[in-house]
């Protein structure tokens, strides 16, 4: 594991002014897609679970054109900083991962359970969702339902009214797999984060 | 496949709004930005950020949140991105021109520019990846179905990591403008999509780089979504006479600036 140089704790004052971001538009199925983007680990490998759902607009409709990326410590709670998603190998697990949803809103990712990168904090992954229609990314977080002690003291999820918390944790399927939809307007709207710039 | 037709490709919220015409469509933006300017004067923020409610792009109407963003202190896996290196990214992934046996039609760029911090820090060694229409405006996705020419010599998307002092650069054609679906006659102006990685997974961002003087800059939506004049000019790229090559290419400048950094530099990652 890399020195963690950052903390919450030191900030920076932006001094120049942030590129605006623009929508991924349409077409980007051809460019950004690529072998075992959403793999992170092989499906055979112990503790490979399946981390799906379905990502819909204001009128509960799936949207086809939707791209989502994960970044995640390991199981141990490592943040990893190894080269090779572009190229899995298998065995590297590099912690990122990508994948477009199909034509049915839905998307899977092969991954691990994240572990706790604090002592007693609930562990959670990264997403940043991307779609034909919305302007700019959208982050936000899933966190495993189970250390329900650590959900209940997180920061993020202890500051939300308790229905729009859940849409920031996922549901943990018999086989051992995690369910979470994104729902990017109207009832159940997935709670979306905005970071502190100082 | 019925998913494939040129209409499915660009959904529009009903039949009214694709018969909306480039005037009305006009009128509504400039309400939005009158508004705006408005705000500014009474001492609302400067924005920075294309609104993602912005209903004179059609297709946005259902797909952003009404809530308002959850603000929030990024922790641990947020203050760091994945890493990619040349194990990720030929070197030769950044020329858009040699991907096939013959050479693509139109005209030949360079763009080049650095990837930065908010304080101005290279961001280093990591990804960026770019896409675009080829030169008569179409792309090679197989939903785009506008009647331009595929260019066999031509695919549209590239990679490369950034150098010590963030730089990237890439070997292109220039992408033309293209109908989309938006509303009647709606035209795009040129674009090539760039996907960046800061230090920070809080940084990550998908932008589009235009080009100087586009005439279709004061129709387009999505453009317009950005507020801001100056923040708009941003996405701009600047013409470079000295990246110009001798008998061989036109040249393009255009710096990234990501959303500040919440890591703290780091005294050795100064060093060249």
């Amino acid at each position: 594991m890399p020195e963690q140089t950052g903390t919450e704790a030191t900030r920076t004052i932006p001094k120049l002014p942030a590129t605006p971001g623009q929508t991924i538009g349409p077409f980007f199925e051809y460019a950004l897609p690529y072998a075992k983007d959403g793999e992170l680990v092989p499906q055979a490998r112990p503790g490979a679970l399946r981390l799906h759902g379905t990502v819909y607009d204001g009128q509960g409709d799936p949207i086809p054109d939707a791209l989502l990326e994960i970044w995640q410590a390991d199981e141990d709670g490592t943040i990893v900083q190894e080269p090779g998603s572009l190229v899995r190998d298998g065995y590297t697990f590099t912690g990122w991962g990508r994948e477009s949803v199909d034509n049915t809103g839905s998307y899977t990712f092969t991954t691990l359970n994240p572990g706790a990168t604090k002592p007693g904090s609930a562990p959670f992954i990264a997403v940043v969702v991307f779609a034909r229609g919305l302007l700019n990314k959208l982050h936000t977080r899933v966190y495993l339902p189970e250390d329900t002690a650590a959900l209940a003291q997180d920061p993020v999820l202890s500051a939300l009214p308790e229905d729009r918390r859940d849409t920031l944790i996922a549901t943990r399927e018999s086989s051992g797999d995690l369910l979470w939809d994104i729902r990017l307007q109207g009832p159940g709207e997935t709670v979306f984060l905005s970071f502190a710039e100082a | 496949m019925a998913d494939e037709t040129f209409d499915d490709s660009h959904v529009v919220v009903s039949s009214e709004a694709a018969a909306d015409s480039q005037a009305s469509l006009s009128a509504e933006i400039e309400a939005v930005h009158r508004s705006y300017q408005d705000g500014l004067a009474g001492g609302a923020a400067q924005e920075t950020q294309p609104r993602i409610d912005f209903a004179p792009y059609r297709s946005s109407v259902l797909r952003h949140p009404t809530k308002d963003l959850h603000h929030a202190d990024p922790e641990t896996i947020e203050l760091w991105s994945p890493a990619f290196g040349h194990r990720d990214v030929h070197e030769l992934e950044s020329d858009l021109t040699i991907q096939h046996n013959g050479e693509p039609l139109g005209e030949r760029l360079e763009v080049r520019g650095r990837v930065l911090d908010g304080d101005g820090h290279p961001v280093r060694g990591q990804l960026v990846e770019i896409w675009q229409a080829n030169s008569a405006g179409r792309y090679i996705h197989k939903r785009d179905q506008h009647p331009a020419p595929i260019d066999p010599n031509f695919t549209g998307a590239g990679r490369c990591i950034t150098g010590a002092d963030g730089s990237y650069e890439f070997t292109t054609i220039k992408p033309g403008p293209y109908p989309w679906k938006n509303h009647y006659n709606a035209w795009r102006p040129a674009h090539i999509h760039f996907s960046i990685f800061g230090t920070d997974f809080t940084q990550r961002m998908i932008t589009q780089m235009y080009f100087p003087g586009d005439p279709l800059f004061a129709l387009d939506p999505i453009y317009q979504s950005i507020t801001d004049q100056k923040a708009r000019d941003l996405l701009v790229a600047r013409y470079d006479h000295d990246i110009t090559t001798h008998e061989w290419a036109t040249g393009y400048n255009w710096d990234i600036v990501l959303s500040g950094s919440n890591r703290t530099w780091m005294e050795d990652e100064d060093a060249e």
